[in-house]
């Protein structure tokens, strides 16, 4: 009683075959071997359960239906490392943590998901498909003692088109003393999809196609709009750059002041004697010394510091053509100040502590090295400066 | 028919009195008894006045989880109680809850069919369903707690404008992979042991309506033994590819966990703790739902007392593997002698969530230990009380596993007390609502005990006679 089944009426003309209903398991069995012996082909046993032995007693081959999930297991498992390797180690290379680009251990969870769903996707849809489903019609289902195949009772069908269908094949169903038998004709066309639901499903389909639609014509087409943003305060924040002006505060800046009494971690040193150690002035005068004892030791780190901090720009010969300078060149920057040359006199003549000053505070677009040069070794960089360069 | 048509009156015990040793359905003599008793259900015009009650209890509970998720996505993740140094709070306590319950329906159906456990077939479907819902359930969480939830696409390997692709190295897409296959394969498997129920439902339909719906779903199924052949081969495979996925899915969980250098959750113990805490926790979620659904729609027969017993064991043995990693996760806290792991686990017994803490220990490890009596095994109401706690146990495992690892992390003066907002709470208890709804609907219009595989139980399934090639078993 298939929902077309019912739907269908027509004009019968020609046996569509045989029925024979079973009250018992045993029943069925007993039968099916016989039908088998008399050597029928196109026959076939209906159960509201899978019955011990029936597939035995019919004569039914193995299904091929493992090796084809076998072979889409293999399919999955080849095709997730494929996508992990493509994804990740060659169309879009994470580098994290220096890891390498391709490291097989982390790429087996997904492997081994993607081996299992394909496996099961193939086990599910391959049965339905090695069975003929969906196939909502069957002349079967025409039968009065059909309706009960799938609750409590056993049926045997033979079809019309075997070649040892006749008049025997009835008296055979007769000696297997089944509970009633059952001719059944054929309709002249097979169960059909009334038009009405055909339309329905076009219309369905149709609609169910719209949005993709939509998605992919967005993606290859531009647009004037602004993007659309469906939680704007996500999107776009207030945000606010250091020198900005904002009515949120008081003062009308948008940057907050530090607490009062905050001071950076060298600025209590400043407060000690030594205010030319940490300067490089002194009542309003540069230092023409150098405040520090001037070593062997001193002077080499000095070199180096120079090496590390400076050369940079200044080149390690202090001619100013240092790497960041050619660089700056070779892109054309045409607001690019260049490193000055610290060999010319200009610069040999200056007081230790106006270097000294210019390192710590930065000059012009020179900017400020006392955040990560300790005052000793910016002493020991101008040391190097005047006697060295 | 006639002789035991009032079945469902009778006692548990003077139903298991009735057959000796207690048989796997009882008193439903004819296959058609089986039939009727499980189709009824749906034919009927009206449900027991109780499930009405539920069903609206639920909807409404569905509608504050709607209300909840419409309240996150305007306003944002702000909502909720997750803030550092607990980023990951009730979200992910949440999905890794469900998903434990999740567990227990594929195992059953699946590794139970595979060690041809006949029992299996009474409750089956049921928690099959239980499966795909909890699963619903659990997808739920990561999807709306990511933020910006019209980009959650990001998380599947899909080309996109920015020529970017997710990163394979990241458990959390494993999880994506792992719980997405899990809840396809699980929707197929319960899918396919469905479709002969349908067709005995389609023909048992009475009005067009449920004839075509039901007739839809069943495909066009006859019973043809050529087709049972290539179904049941079917079957097998998939039991034998989902009972590895089981095991692999909560793998994947705990890995979200393991592979994140925090002391609690960074030790290799997690992916089996976790795998049995949820078989657990599935368990105990099929005996809550199964002891009022046998009452409710007369299944006494198909949901034996045999049925109730062997998952109480089940539970019995899983709260104590439970226990035994929380017993081995103190030992290897002390025993690896690191000063941050072992302040963890000092920190989760006694510090400020100690109450949690106890409270999983008590529900989990102490309260199913009264199993090992029989009469404990075979008095219902306790059985009840006790799954109970036993779901509430596992959420708090969840919840001390997420919330005390990161409460107190490395830097004390980030630590802090997490404490879950109203919109925490109530999206929790929305997450009952669906799955309460989901399950009641299931429970209204199919078929909830695998007919055709109960048949197959039955003694009358078996052949009697010699029939030349039929191999006896
Ligand atoms: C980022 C590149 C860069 C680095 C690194 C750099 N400088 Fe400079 N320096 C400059 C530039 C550019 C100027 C010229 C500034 C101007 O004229 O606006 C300059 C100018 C100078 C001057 C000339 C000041 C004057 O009175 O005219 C001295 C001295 C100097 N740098 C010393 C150093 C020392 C010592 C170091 C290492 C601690 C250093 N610089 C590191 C780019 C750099």
């Amino acid at each position: 009683m298939a929902i077309t089944g019912r739907l269908t009426m027509t004009n019968q003309t020609s046996i569509h075959g045989i029925l024979a209903e079973f009250d018992s398991v045993d029943g069925i069995l007993h039968a099916a071997e016989k039908v088998k012996q008399e050597g029928y082909r196109k026959w076939d046993c209906h159960t509201p359960f899978p019955v011990h032995g029936l597939d035995g007693a019919m004569g039914i081959r193995q299904t091929r239906l493992p090796w084809l999930v076998l072979v889409m297991g293999f399919a999955g498992c080849s095709g997730g490392i494929l996508l992990q390797w493509w994804t990740n180690a060659h169309d879009y290379v994470f580098r994290i943590s220096g890891k390498p680009d391709w490291s097989l251990p982390a790429n087996i969870p997904v492997a081994f998901e993607m081996t299992i769903l394909f496996a099961a996707l193939t086990a599910f849809f391959s049965m339905w498909i090695l069975n003929g489903f969906p196939r909502w019609y069957s002349p079967l289902f025409r039968a009065k003692c059909f309706t009960r195949a799938t609750d409590d009772r056993f049926v045997l069908a033979i079809d019309a088109r075997d070649d040892l269908f006749g008049e025997e094949t009835r008296k055979l169903l007769e000696s297997l003393s089944p509970n009633t038998i059952e001719m059944i004709e054929a309709p002249i066309e097979d169960g059909k999809i009334p038009l009405r639901l055909k339309g329905m499903l076009g219309i369905a389909l149709t609609l169910l196609l719209l949005p993709p639609a939509m998605i992919a014509n967005a993606r290859f087409t531009k647009s004037t709009q602004p993007r659309v943003h469906i939680v704007p305060n996500m999107d776009t924040q207030v945000t606010h750059r250091g020198q900005e002006a904002s009515d949120f505060f008081a003062d009308g800046q948008a940057m907050r002041l530090p607490i009062s009494g905050t001071y950076a971690q060298e600025d209590d040193r400043l407060i000690g004697e030594q205010v030319g150690f940490w300067t490089g002035k002194e009542n309003g005068a540069y230092l023409s010394s150098i405040p520090m004892d001037v070593t062997p030791e001193f002077e080499d780190r000095g070199r180096a510091r120079f090496g590390i901090y400076c050369s940079a720009c200044h080149a390690v010969n202090g001619s100013g053509q240092g790497t960041v300078h050619l660089r700056a060149q070779e892109l054309l920057s045409k607001t690019w100040v260049g490193p000055t040359d610290l060999r010319t006199d200009a610069i040999k003549q200056q007081a230790p502590g106006q270097l000294f000053e210019s390192i710590s505070n930065g000059i012009r677009n020179m900017p400020s090295y006392s955040s990560q040069i300790p005052a000793a070794d910016r002493w020991a960089i101008v040391q190097y400066l005047k006697e060295s360069l | 028919m006639a002789k035991y048509a009032n079945v469902n009156e009778l006692s548990d015990s003077q139903l298991d009195n009735l057959l000796e040793p207690p048989a796997l359905v009882q008193n439903a003599e004819t296959f058609h008894d089986i039939t009727e008793s499980v189709c009824s259900i749906a034919e009927a015009d009206r449900m027991p006045r109780s499930w009405y009650v539920l069903f609206t209890l639920a909807l409404c509970f569905l509608g504050v989880l709607g209300a909840m998720i419409f309240h996150l996505f305007t306003t944002g993740v702000g909502v909720w109680g997750n803030n550092q140094p607990v980023a990951w709070g009730f979200p992910i306590v949440n999905f890794v809850f469900w998903v434990g319950i999740g567990h227990a329906g594929t195992l059953i159906s699946a590794v139970l069919y595979l060690f041809r456990q006949g029992w299996r077939t009474g409750i089956n479907r049921f928690s099959e369903a239980m499966t795909i819902f909890a699963v619903c359930c659990a997808g739920l969480f990561p999807a709306i707690h990511v933020g910006r939830v019209w980009v959650i696409y990001w998380v599947f390997p899909i080309p996109n404008q920015m020529d970017m692709w997710p990163n394979f190295r990241s458990p959390l897409l494993w999880d994506v992979f792992a719980v997405g296959t899990y809840f396809t394969v699980s929707l197929l498997f319960w899918y396919m042991g469905m479709v002969p129920d349908l067709a005995t439902q389609r023909d048992r339909a009475k009005t067009k309506l449920r004839q075509f719906l039901y007739g839809i779903f069943a495909l066009g199924w006859n019973g043809s033994n050529r087709h049972w052949h290539r179904y049941e081969r079917a079957y097998l495979l998939l039991a034998a590819l989902a009972t590895p996925l089981v095991l692999s899915v909560h793998s994947v969980v705990s890995f979200d966990f393991a592979v994140a250098q925090i002391p609690g959750w960074h030790t290799t113990i997690f992916p089996p703790y976790f795998v049995a805490g949820a078989i657990f926790s599935g368990f105990a979620m099929v005996l809550t739902l199964s002891i009022p659904a046998r009452a409710l729609f007369g299944f006494k027969h198909i949901i034996t007392m045999r049925h109730i017993e062997l998952m109480c064991k089940v539970i019995m043995c899983t709260g104590m593997l439970v226990g035994y990693a929380y017993a081995m996760e103190f030992f290897m806290a002390w025993y690896s002698g690191n000063r941050y792991e072992g302040f963890t686990f000092v920190n989760r017994a006694f510090g400020p969530y100690a109450w949690a803490y106890w409270t999983m220990v008590s529900c989990n490890v102490i309260s199913p230990q009264i199993f090992w009596f029989k009469r404990a095994r075979r008095c219902i109401p306790l059985i009840f009380v006790i799954s109970i706690f036993v779901n509430i146990g596992m959420w708090f495992e969840r919840f001390v596993i997420t919330v005390t690892s990161l409460n107190r992390d490395f830097l004390p003066s980030s630590w802090n007390y997490f404490s879950p907002t109203i919109v925490d709470i109530l999206t929790l208890a929305g997450s009952f609502g669906l799955f309460f709804t989901l399950f009641l609907l299931f429970c209204r219009w199919l078929p909830q005990v695998a007919i055709s595989e109960v048949k197959n139980v039955m003694p009358s399934a078996h052949p009697h006679g010699n029939h030349g090639e039929v191999n006896h078993d």
